[in-house]
């Protein structure tokens, strides 16, 4: 039961970041590792506030608008000094390690625990009958979730994020439509940052502590989720990509759980582990694709 | 009114391999014609086009239209006023959204893309009546997406989302090049019947010469960066094509081919 919960806990925290990389990787099309330093930052930054006084709850929208201030530098670097998408990931990411210790103050990590979080205050700990309380974290975190999945189907459903759809699909349509491709594309990474930065404040808060080597893999950890959502829930029109990435999520991490529990693995060998299984996922999805690939889809 | 005045434009500009394709340049298209542009490969056609529409920078000239100078204006400002259909029809659509989203995408330009709801409920009617029009009946499957539709439905789609909004120029780059014989000459009827009815002023670049002689106001043959034929109005309509095909060989003989 606590392995379920705690898979439960970590695959909805991590599919937040998987719906900013949903966002990246399968609708701009855009490889954007800044993930893995926005997703840091925004561990970094909500323990720096949460140190300092700031309320649990109003880190998290500062972690995201930190994410996306971070997404948007990674867009302007790829649009304005036409730098190659990885290339603009891979500068941000790199450059974030920095701020992320500076953020923290100059250390590799910083403990909170005995700071009020969102998932442990006055309200948890006195107002929710006890037998809900072993579930409370899942309960909170779903919510969250599911909150951040609602605003990001609102937002492809208006003529923005129909832009930002076309974008990926066919960017000289964009332009065609007298729209800036280059614009979209920030708002974009702008939008998928801000959702791993908040993604790392909650893991942060859960628990209570930052730590420098928290974003290494979440990129790995993103694509997998959203590939594998994205395959299984293929034939099902009715279930939307975002609930498919978030499922995508939660069976990923119940993947890595269940091989790390296989008594010769170590715990150590977590990224191992978490790397091997994108690799079979991305195999098993292309020779899918493969079998039933459609003439005309992707010409 | 378009006009295109003094233009140069090199390829590979100070290379060994430097080719210039035009030199001194000058084009005037007056409102509401109809100008269909033929000539061999590497005559300048569609760099002419890219230079109208802003895709590619041009070393020295002017471009106006109307009285605005628009030499400098990026391109995707400039396809506020301007529609263009590719050769590709993949161009024209998004293949991972359907009929219905991509009709709302091209009603929603020239307006703002804000927060409104993406598709707008009351303008379904509209975009029925419009896709009715190709005679395609694609009226019946807004929830299609777009990739699954062959590429005549495509470009017939292309074309109606360019020409959805008010626009000044319909810009055609060899559209029926890349479709069957049947479909090219579907695709160019309608064509023709969009123009008409919205009185564009069009370009239309094509390697076809029959729709070149039979279609439009007004007929160019491109040389080398230059206009080797210009015949408007009744002269137009009295060209044959056996004209034009004279006119080709005589261009290939001077090139020694």
């Amino acid at each position: 039961m606590t392995i379920l919960l705690g898979i439960l806990e970590e695959g909805l925290i991590y599919a937040i970041m998987a719906l900013g990389v949903y966002i990246t990787y399968k609708i701009l099309d855009f490889p954007d590792l800044s993930v893995d330093g926005t997703f840091p930052l925004g561990a970094a930054l909500t323990a720096g506030l949460i140190v300092k006084g700031i309320p649990p709850a109003a880190a998290l929208p500062l972690s995201f608008l930190a994410g996306a201030i971070a997404g948007c530098i990674t867009g302007l670097i790829h649009v304005k000094c036409r730098v190659r998408d990885l290339f603009s990931g891979i500068i941000v990411m790199t450059a974030l390690y920095s701020v992320n210790l500076r953020i923290a103050g100059m250390r590799a990590n910083l403990p909170f625990l005995s700071q009020d979080t969102i998932f442990d205050n006055e309200w948890t700990r006195n107002q929710v009958p006890d037998p809900i309380k072993p579930y409370i974290l899942v309960l909170i975190l779903a919510a969250i979730t599911i909150i951040c999945k609602l605003l990001l189907d609102w937002y492809l459903g208006t003529r923005s994020g129909y832009l930002l759809q076309a974008a990926g699909d066919n960017d000289t349509l964009v332009t065609s439509l007298a729209m800036d491709k280059g614009l979209v594309k920030v708002i974009g990474l702008s939008i998928a940052n801000g959702f791993a930065a908040l993604a790392g404040g909650i893991l942060a808060q859960k628990q209570a502590f930052f730590d420098i080597s928290i974003g290494t893999g979440t990129m790995v950890f993103g694509l997998a989720s959203v590939i594998l959502g994205t395959q299984l829930f293929k034939r099902f029109s009715m279930v939307r990509t975002t609930t498919a990435v978030i499922a995508g999520a939660i069976l990923y991490k119940a993947c890595v759980a269940f091989v790390i529990s296989i008594r010769i693995v170590k715990a150590t060998d977590l990224k191992l582990i978490t790397a091997a299984i994108l690799l079979l996922i991305l195999v098993i999805s292309d020779s899918l694709k493969r079998k039933g690939a459609h003439p005309h889809v992707g010409a | 009114m378009l006009e295109l005045k003094n233009i140069n434009k090199y390829y590979n500009a100070g290379t060994v391999n430097e080719m210039c394709l035009f030199r001194d340049f000058n084009l005037k298209i007056g409102e509401g014609e109809f100008v269909s542009v033929v000539g061999s490969n590497g005559s300048g056609k569609t760099t002419l086009l890219n230079l109208i529409c802003g895709s590619i920078p041009l070393d020295s000239g002017t471009i106006l239209i109307g009285r605005e100078n628009i030499t400098k204006m990026p391109e995707y400002k400039r396809q506020r006023r301007i529609g263009r259909v590719y050769q590709n029809p993949a161009m024209g659509t998004c293949p991972n959204m359907t009929i219905l989203e991509n009709m709302a995408l091209a009603d929603t330009k020239g307006k703002s893309f804000n927060l409104l709801p993406g598709t707008n409920k009351a303008r379904i009617d509209f975009y029925r009546d419009q896709l009715k029009t190709l005679g395609l009946g694609l009226e019946d499957k807004l929830q299609v997406k777009v990739g699954v539709l062959s590429g005549g439905q495509r470009q017939a789609m292309a074309l109606l989302m360019s020409t959805m909004t008010p626009i000044e120029f319909l810009i055609l780059d060899e559209h029926t090049a890349a479709l069957d014989p049947k479909t090219a000459e579907t695709i160019m009827e309608l064509t023709d019947k969009i123009v008409q009815a919205k009185h564009l002023t069009t370009i239309m670049v094509t390697h076809n010469l029959r729709f070149a002689v039979e279609y439009g106001n007004r007929l160019l043959m491109m040389h080398q960066g230059e206009t080797v034929m210009d015949k408007k109005a009744e002269e137009k309509a009295a060209t044959r094509i056996v004209d034009i095909l004279a006119m080709f060989n005589e261009i290939s003989i001077e090139c020694g081919n």
